[in-house]
């Protein structure tokens, strides 16, 4: 164990020579928390909509009111036939066409039921899904204005409810709070995971490692000297990010922070195991990279960071129990957002303990036979 | 090029890639638990209940007697929404007194809480629209929503789009960002400085091989989204070839340009990984919609190439647009690949002086 300081010692002088690189090691990881968190907004505040409207009486006036003042809706133009405002619905200048038939007050005077169509833009699904219901309600909100005035024989009177929300544990609908622990959890995994799937096949390529080789460190000693010093950077990195998500966006951990902190440590500890395993199978630098970041991307779309777990399918649900960055995103949530105790994520804790020796056993058999 | 195994995963990885997103990525709205707490009992809170059972988007994961037990399914993530449904909901309803019915939500993931917030009330007011009402048609307006270039809803057309400007960026950015900082690295760049090459040779011939090799990527992945996940493919094929030449060229010339200010292999990669692969996921539109940035960020989006990719793949093969409304992004991309392509030029020249 006496060459360990001493392997680590290079380490630090390797990252701390390289003078482009410790400052973008810092620096780009914060910058994009800090966009990001504002990037990261579903919610459909604003629904632009273009107008059809044949029938030009007040009724129908009093109808597209309805839609422009429920503040889901902002009117971008009105057109008096429906191809010309699907020409601009393909160029996306518009988000949903409204188009009022030609007899509209009049058959809603002589008590006819009345339908007007909707044309939305459904390439974005989710988004379409939302202004349809929203519209829905606006109608019905105009359909029961209407008979506040208007009297009608018995029986003929639609019934109503009312419906009330609640929006239990983010009462203000805060997405912030929701993504960034999220981002964070993604811009530390992806950080170290780099640095280290990397950092042997570097050696290789520049044909420092036979220098190493030659010395009468151990394996195990070896592999604890390349993981401690980025283990100590991903630790920073995460306080540093801690400290801007409270700064900028005013996140606090609800929970306790020693867990978080105890979660990390073992966490970094198996992404790296797995990024020097990836180093050590390797044969250039390329390689490497492109098969650290072709599981970052699978990790990270399937993590539920950004579309809820429960949604993918079964098989892509079995594949994410071998998923590191699923276990941390959800730690953080857990922990950050409903503060959740150290018994609550004890069975994550497990996991990822497996995972951090499976890794590091098996980076340090592969290491082994290569250098041999 | 003499590399067998760097070969096989450039293509290998884009094809598992776009198949395990194709397949796996979704937000679709369907069989969402509901926790219903009905206080009535009474027919029409019965017939409301199979309203929503038998509708896509939910099934009743339990039905509870206080609200704590709506909670508890919130906590065991088994329930997406709760649903409470007043005392004397059906006499109430029948009487025209507007029974309230309370929506909660589990706003842990708030988008979710809202999109499923949205569904339920747009099928309960449906629902209740068309209930016991003496005649038929009452005189009331209602809406025939049509989903156009969608209809049905599928969440494909969002995400194969993305997933495929995303591995095409990132690919060719950081197949060739390598290239010339690795012949830095191992001092090759000298001989090539020291030919009576212009810098622009140097450049165009690095980039010609990986453009045919990015470009093939695009196809692959193109025809994977046609075939397995049924994208259509409204538009002109020539287009769609050209546009895909295009981006493989903007790809490409931010490698170029990312490689030529590093100084080292790994300084390269980890810009066009960890600079890349965030922001193009997050401020292309490809998951979060753009128009609901703050304005700064709507700003910094269009610095993105991807993004414009995106507008143009959809326009194609979704909308089957032409050159009349897709020349704008079109425009932009060629922008962009120009202005990093001098950029790269210029920064290699310097280099010859030294």
């Amino acid at each position: 164990m006496r060459a360990l300081p001493h392997i680590i010692r290079k380490e630090f002088r390797q990252i701390s020579r390289n003078k482009v690189m410790l400052p973008l090691l810092f620096v780009l990881p914060i910058i994009q928390l800090i966009m990001l968190g504002f990037a990261a907004d579903f919610e459909v505040k604003n629904v632009n909509l273009a107008i059809v409207d044949l029938d030009k009486t007040v009724t129908s006036q009093r109808l597209i009111s309805k839609f422009t003042s429920s503040g889901y809706f902002t009117q971008v133009g009105s057109f008096t036939n429906v191809e010309v405002a699907m020409l601009e619905l393909e160029k996306e200048n518009t988000d949903m066409i409204l188009c009022i038939p030609k007899d509209l007050d009049a058959d809603l005077s002589n008590l006819q039921p009345v339908q007007v169509q909707l044309l939305l833009n459904a390439v974005n699904n989710q988004k379409a899904g939302i202004a349809s219901n929203y519209s829905i309600q606006v109608i019905n909100s105009f359909n029961e204005d209407r008979f506040k005035n208007v009297s009608l024989p018995p029986g003929m009177a639609p019934l109503s409810v009312d419906i009330r929300e609640a929006y239990w544990y983010n009462s203000l609908l805060d997405y912030k709070t929701f993504m960034v622990p999220g981002i964070l959890a993604i811009l530390v995994t992806m950080l170290t995971a780099f640095l280290s799937s990397i950092n042997i096949i570097r050696e290789r390529e520049m044909g420092t490692i036979e220098q190493l080789n030659v010395t009468p460190i151990t394996k195990f000693e070896f592999i604890l000297g390349k993981i401690i010093p980025f283990w100590i950077i991903g630790m920073l990195v995460m306080t540093f990010g801690l400290v801007v998500s409270y700064l900028l966006f005013n996140i606090t951990t609800a929970g306790s922070l020693l867990t978080l902190f105890a979660f990390l440590a073992i966490y970094l500890i198996a992404v790296l195991g797995l990024g020097i395993l990836i180093s050590t199978i390797t044969e250039t630098q390329q390689q490497a990279m492109f098969i650290t970041w072709f599981f970052l991307v699978i990790f990270l779309l399937l993590s539920g960071l950004f579309t809820p777990v429960d949604s993918i399918p079964e098989w892509a649900q079995f594949i994410n129990h071998f998923n590191p960055i699923k276990y941390f995103v959800e730690v953080m949530r857990m922990v950050m957002l409903k503060s959740s105790t150290f018994a609550d994520i004890r069975s994550h804790f497990i996991i990822m303990s497996l995972f951090a020796v499976f890794y590091n056993v098996l980076a340090m058999r592969s290491y082994s036979k290569t250098s041999g | 090029m003499r590399d067998k195994r760097t070969l096989l995963i450039l293509f290998g990885m884009p094809v598992a890639q776009i198949l395990i997103f194709g397949f796996a990525l979704n937000n679709e709205v369907e069989n969402a638990g509901v926790a219903i707490y009905d206080m009535s009992g009474d027919y029409e809170s019965v017939l409301l209940q199979n309203r929503l059972e038998n509708s896509e988007q939910f099934f009743i994961e339990r039905e509870c007697q206080t609200t704590e037990c709506i909670e508890e399914a919130f906590r065991q993530s088994k329930a997406r929404i709760g649903i409470i449904l007043p005392q004397n909901f059906g006499s109430d309803l029948l009487n025209g007194q507007k029974p309230e019915i309370k929506i909660v939500s589990d706003a842990s993931d708030p988008n979710q809480a809202q999109v499923l917030t949205s569904y339920a009330t747009a099928i309960i007011l449906t629902h209740v629209k068309g209930r016991a009402t003496i005649v038929q048609n009452a005189p009331i307006v209602s809406a025939i929503p049509r989903m156009i270039f969608n209809p049905e809803l599928k969440s494909v057309y969002m995400f194969v789009p993305g997933v495929m400007g995303l591995i095409l960026l990132l690919v060719g950015a950081m197949m060739t960002s390598l290239t010339i900082a690795r012949e830095k690295e191992l001092g090759t760049m000298e001989l090539l400085l020291v030919s009576p090459l212009y810098s622009w040779h140097i450049i165009f011939g690095k980039v010609t091989p990986y453009w045919l090799l990015s470009f093939f990527n695009a196809m692959v992945i193109v025809t994977l989204g046609i075939i397995v996940f049924d994208m259509p493919m409204n538009g002109s094929a020539a287009l769609l070839i050209g546009s895909c030449l295009l981006f493989s060229l903007t790809a490409l010339a931010l490698g170029i340009f990312i490689s030529a200010k590093a100084n080292s292999q790994m300084t390269a990669m980890f810009v066009s990984m960890m600079g890349l692969l965030l922001p193009t996921i997050l401020l292309s539109g490809f998951v979060f919609p753009i128009e609901n940035m703050p304005i700064v960020l709507q700003v910094v989006s269009n610095i993105i190439p991807a993004k414009w990719f995106i507008m143009i793949i959809k326009g194609l093969m979704i909308k089957g647009s032409g050159m009349t409304v897709i020349w704008k992004p079109v425009a932009v991309l060629v922008f962009i690949t120009l202005l990093l392509g001098v950029a790269a030029i210029k920064s290699v020249k310097p280099r010859l002086n030294e």
